[in-house]
């Protein structure tokens, strides 16, 4: 008899779904069946029965990969962390709080840079919320209030498949009994999109000029003229959204990468902010970024209560933390080859980065913990694999509105695989060996003799 | 575990009205024990010192996503403003400290307790992540109630029973503590960009009035027999003439007895009533209207308050009050951050600075002050500063200072820019009262333990309690005469004992015991309609399924759960 699980949650994007119903065999052991989710999600569990790694693979001389056990992988990455004077531990985007938690403990123990996928993805967002704030909700309230939606530079269709029929657009909820038919839909977006699709109105913003057309937004909710034509879209168009954003009950922006990473970058989503607050004079209205990884708001959250900073922690001065992105981010650091030992969990930063700063990554011991084979892993010269977050390991993780989602496990890890919370706190373990071990070698430096000014 | 004598102290313990005696204390397992119990103790020589017991927090914002929504989008507040790292994690951040520092600096002052002020029921999971990351102290944290749908409904048809029975399952499904009330039906009108103003405005929707839901509440509370009692940050918060409405809302708990078994006597806890005590109708005529609170507060034996003291500080504001947050950004034009829950309560955070300079600020500064001053009864009177809204929590020792010495009252108004206006609409320059040490651990342990109903386990010093025991080194047969000096010593305590280990010594952590996660567990009959009425609420309206909304076991941290059976 195969059984079913429910009320599984979805290791995919930033929706997070939490209503998958999986099949598993009598024994435990093999995934049959994944109900509820998109096609991206029941591929992640469906991939977790394909041909897996099950030892670390440590690369050879001649270039190919030996396997080794756990134990010799542990010591090999906390010596490679001892050793360096600056390493990087980058990513996190796909594994639990707890994994990052931990992460947190090794990196403040070995004096290295903390970092994750908002640095080349969502970073212009936080840069954006230091400077203006945030006003948001939870996505339930989306669905059981809003009667405005605005994606604004965001495609769900593709990148978010359940969004829009979970919280936004489709739901029935409290407030909301028509669904669909009581809400406007408006989409901006360079390209006639999916997306743009299912909208009652698109605005086909030219491309990198989204900052102007906010800046029209805000002087029409202020009640003040705007050109005939305001980033190739038309006045009266840009008025027909306004008038429906101002008479909202309660509206939301969804934004994405289409702000981040144009023209203006930070300063698009300053706007956006500026504008949801203008509205808020008038009714109710919210905005929220469209996360990625079904676990990326998570690092932002762990190591803001952790160190205060969201990204880009730099901890190598031990005793205090630095945030200062441009200066400590992944990129920017493997540019000016600051790092000299990188450990990239639960991203795949081969792929990811632009292949400047992996070049110059490569020149450096390259250290990548994954489930899986991905390209990063294929340059590394060390591959850990971990049990799946999600499918193999339970956790918490933070949807895209920083709701926290208690994930379950469906099925157990292979055998002796360990999840990145055990993998880290073995590594932090050997570190602080390592540590006792330099300390007993070195004799304590004696204290220089006299008084010190000002004594 | 071992034994550990604390000898010679003035021991100043409220609960068993022992009042600065010379005393031994004897700890044995993590216990306070009759000297006599002990065989081979060590010595803590706390000769000329000054002993209470650990401190108790009641209200205090220092876990969860509201907090840590400060903590992300200040990054200015770790600038410059963070020690050097001296435990054994990093320390960063000032008026939003990291959940690392929260534990150090409690720990640092003598605290052993710290009541979170509000958790978001949806966000409980975080919380407890966040409690786990905070060394040390014990935490309990209260879920927000006032503005749930589930409440609200239930107390519109005067169904006291079933928001019981709905009560019991949500302090359960998030390991809550006790009954949080924040700007009841204003926060829910929040979610249409609106506010309930008074009283008797009611809800929209809803239609039920912010009275409705206090009087539902306090009798839901009572109906349970909860440790503590309902936890009211009222309407019509921080705004001129607002001591009306504070005034109304306490005249809502007459004709109401607590009923529990935990030795609490209120059925009310108003906090930070700072904040609800202003005369006047603008900002430029507001005044203290101290004395008609007090005055209230004096004759009534079943409401306890906190006073939520300005420090004059760059600080940094948070609530679940949505639309006071939405209102204050419109008076500072600083960055405004904002969460609303579905459901069930809305959150707000925007930076303030408390200045020296600033009218409004000196006058707020001196409010606080003159409640405590005004306060007849100390064990229902606390010390907070509703951290870290009116100033961050590391300022206790301050505000200790302030209401011990009228020479260090008037140091710090001869600072005030405004300070003949701040005096005309005050009435701070005409008290001379000095508060005592006795009062001070009255405020600071033994009340807020007795308030939230956990006075046979913290905030005292009688065995069988907890052995917490805190140390300052303060002689009240010779006090300093530099008031500077208090501060300092409750700052650094001279030794904390938690749990009967040393864990500060001379204002250094020493050790990390373990510390707990304190809940509240209710044993309510079977209720199908609330089971049938939450069923559908999960199924039509949260975003999360009520499998995975319930806290997982695995995600709750060192528990110590405490027993009510409401159904004998």
């Amino acid at each position: 008899m195969a059984k079913k699980i429910e009320n599984v949650g979805c290791p995919f994007c930033g929706v997070c779904c939490d209503d998958l119903v999986v099949t598993v065999s009598d024994d435990g052991k093999k995934i049959l069946e994944v109900e509820n989710s998109c096609i991206i999600g029941s591929t992640v569990f469906h991939r977790a029965m394909s041909e897996r790694h099950t030892l670390p693979r440590l690369r050879q001389p001649d270039g190919t990969f030996k396997e080794i056990s756990y134990d010799e992988a542990i010591d090999y990455t906390a010596k490679v962390l001892h050793n360096a004077k600056k390493p990087l531990i980058y990513g996190f985007g796909s594994t639990n709080c707890e994994g990052m938690a931990a992460a947190a403990k090794v990196a403040e123990q070995a004096g290295a840079v903390l970092d994750n996928c908002a640095s080349i993805c969502h970073g212009s967002s936080f840069l954006a919320i230091f400077d203006n704030g945030y006003p948001s909700c939870t996505l339930g309230e989306v669905k059981n209030r809003a009667d405005v939606i605005v994606y604004w530079g965001a495609n769900p269709a593709h990148a978010h498949p359940r969004h829009m029929s979970r919280y936004s657009i489709f739901p029935r909820g409290f407030f909301t009994g028509k669904g669909h038919k009581g809400r406007k839909i408006i989409v901006i977006d360079p390209r006639h999109t999916d997306t743009a699709q299912v909208a009652d109105i698109h605005l086909q913003v030219q491309q990198g000029h989204d900052y102007d057309l906010f800046d029209a937004f805000r002087t029409v909710v202020r009640g003040h003229d705007i050109p005939d034509v305001v980033a190739g879209v038309k006045k009266e168009q840009i008025i027909e959204a306004v008038d429906i954003m101002k008479k909202a009950r309660f509206g939301t922006i969804f934004y994405g990468m289409g702000l981040c990473h144009s023209d203006g970058r930070n300063h698009n989503v300053d706007i956006a902010i500026s504008l949801t607050r203008d509205l808020n004079d008038f009714t109710k209205w919210t905005i929220m970024a469209m996360r990625g990884h079904y676990n990326i708001t998570g690092p932002g959250a762990v190591w803001s209560w952790q160190y205060g900073f969201p990204y880009c922690l730099d901890l190598t001065k031990r005793d205090i933390a630095h945030m200062n992105p441009g200066e400590t981010s992944s990129v920017d650091l493997a540019m000016r080859e600051e790092v000299d030992a990188f450990i990239n969990i639960g991203t795949d930063a081969a792929a990811h980065f632009p292949i400047e700063p992996v070049k110059r990554l490569r020149k450096h011991p390259w250290i990548t913990i994954d489930p899986h084979p991905n390209m990063a892993t294929e340059i590394s010269d060390l591959h850990i694999p971990v049990g799946i977050v999600g499918v193999e390991v339970p956790g918490i993780v933070y949807r895209m509105d920083n709701v926290p989602i208690q994930y379950r496990n469906v099925i157990e890890p292979p055998e002796g695989v360990p999840s990145d919370e055990e993998l880290f706190e073995r590594i932090y373990e050997r570190l602080c060996e390592l540590e006792a071990e330099d300390a007993a070698r070195e004799p304590a430096k004696a204290a220089p003799e006299g008084a010190r000014a000002g004594e | 575990m071992g034994e550990l004598i604390i000898k010679n102290g003035f021991v100043f313990d409220p609960l068993q009205e022992i009042k600065g005696d010379r005393m031994d204390i004897g700890i044995k397992d993590g216990r306070i024990v009759e000297t006599s119990a002990l065989s081979s103790p060590k010595t803590i020589d706390a000769a000329g010192m000054a002993v209470m017991a650990g401190g108790v927090d009641v209200h205090s914002h220092v876990v969860g996503p509201k907090v840590n929504v400060g903590r992300l989008f200040r990054p200015e507040d770790k600038l410059f403003k963070s020690p050097l790292k001296r435990c054994d994690r990093m320390e960063m951040g000032f008026s939003v400290p990291s959940t690392f520092k929260t534990g150090y600096d409690y720990a640092r002052m003598g605290y052993v307790f710290v009541n979170e002020a509000a958790m978001p029921p949806l966000h409980s999971p975080h919380v407890h992540e966040e409690i786990r990351d905070t060394p040390i102290i014990d935490n309990a944290a209260m879920p927000v109630f006032g503005n749930n749908w589930f409440t609200l409904e239930y107390l519109k048809n005067n169904e006291i029973e079933n928001n019981a029975a709905y009560t019991a399952w949500l302090l359960r499904a998030t390991r809550g503590f006790a009954i949080k009330v924040v700007n009841p039906g204003g926060t829910e009108a929040w979610g249409w960009g609106l506010n309930c103003e008074s009283i008797h405005d009611p809800v929209p929707y809803f239609d039920i009035t912010p009275a409705k839901i206090i009087t539902g509440l306090i009798e839901t509370n009572e109906f349970l027999g909860l440790p503590h009692s309902m936890h009211l940050h009222c309407n019509n918060l921080g705004n001129p003439g607002n001591y009306v409405d504070a005034l109304d809302s306490f005249k809502l708990a007459e004709g109401y007895t607590a009923k529990n078994t935990f030795g609490r006597d209120q059925v009310l806890h108003m906090t930070h009533v700072q904040f609800s005590s202003y005369g006047g109708d603008s900002w430029r005529n507001i005044d203290s209207q101290t004395k008609e609170i007090m005055d209230y507060v004096n004759a009534h034996d079943n409401i306890t308050i906190d006073i939520g003291q300005v420090t004059l500080d760059e600080t940094t504001t948070m609530t679940a009050d949505g639309p006071f947050e939405h209102h204050l950004r419109s008076l500072n034009n600083l960055k405004w951050a904002n969460t609303d829950v579905e459901l069930e309560t809305a959150a707000g955070i925007v930076p303030y600075i408390y200045s020296p300079n600033v009218k409004v600020s000196t006058i707020q500064w001196a409010i606080g002050l003159e409640l405590a001053l005004y306060s007849n009864d100390l064990m229902r009177t606390f010390i907070t500063t509703d951290h870290p809204n009116a100033g961050p929590f590391i300022r206790y020792p301050r505000v200790i200072k302030w209401l011990m010495s009228r020479a260090a009252r008037d140091e710090t108004m001869k600072t005030f820019k405004w300070l003949d206006r701040t005096i005309e609409s005050t009435t701070i320059d005409s008290i001379d009262r000095e508060l005592t040490l006795y009062e001070i651990a009255q405020m600071t342990r033994a009340g807020p333990a007795k308030a939230l109903g956990i006075s046979n386990i913290y905030g005292g010093l009688a065995p069988g309690m907890d052995a917490n025991v805190a140390i300052y080194a303060l002689n009240p047969e010779d006090m300093p005469s530099d008031p500077d000096m208090i501060e300092n010593a409750f700052s650094r305590c001279a030794y904390l004992v938690k749990d009967g280990i040393v864990t500060v010594r001379d204002g250094e952590v020493v050790a990390e015991p373990a510390k707990r996660t304190v809940w509240v567990d209710v044993k309510v009959p079977e209720n199908a309609q609330v089971q049938r009425d939450i069923y559908e609420h999960f199924l039509r309206h949260y975003s999360v399924g009520v499998e995975n909304y319930q806290l997982f076991e695995a995600n709750l941290h060192n528990p110590r759960v405490i027993e009510v059976d409401s159904t004998q």
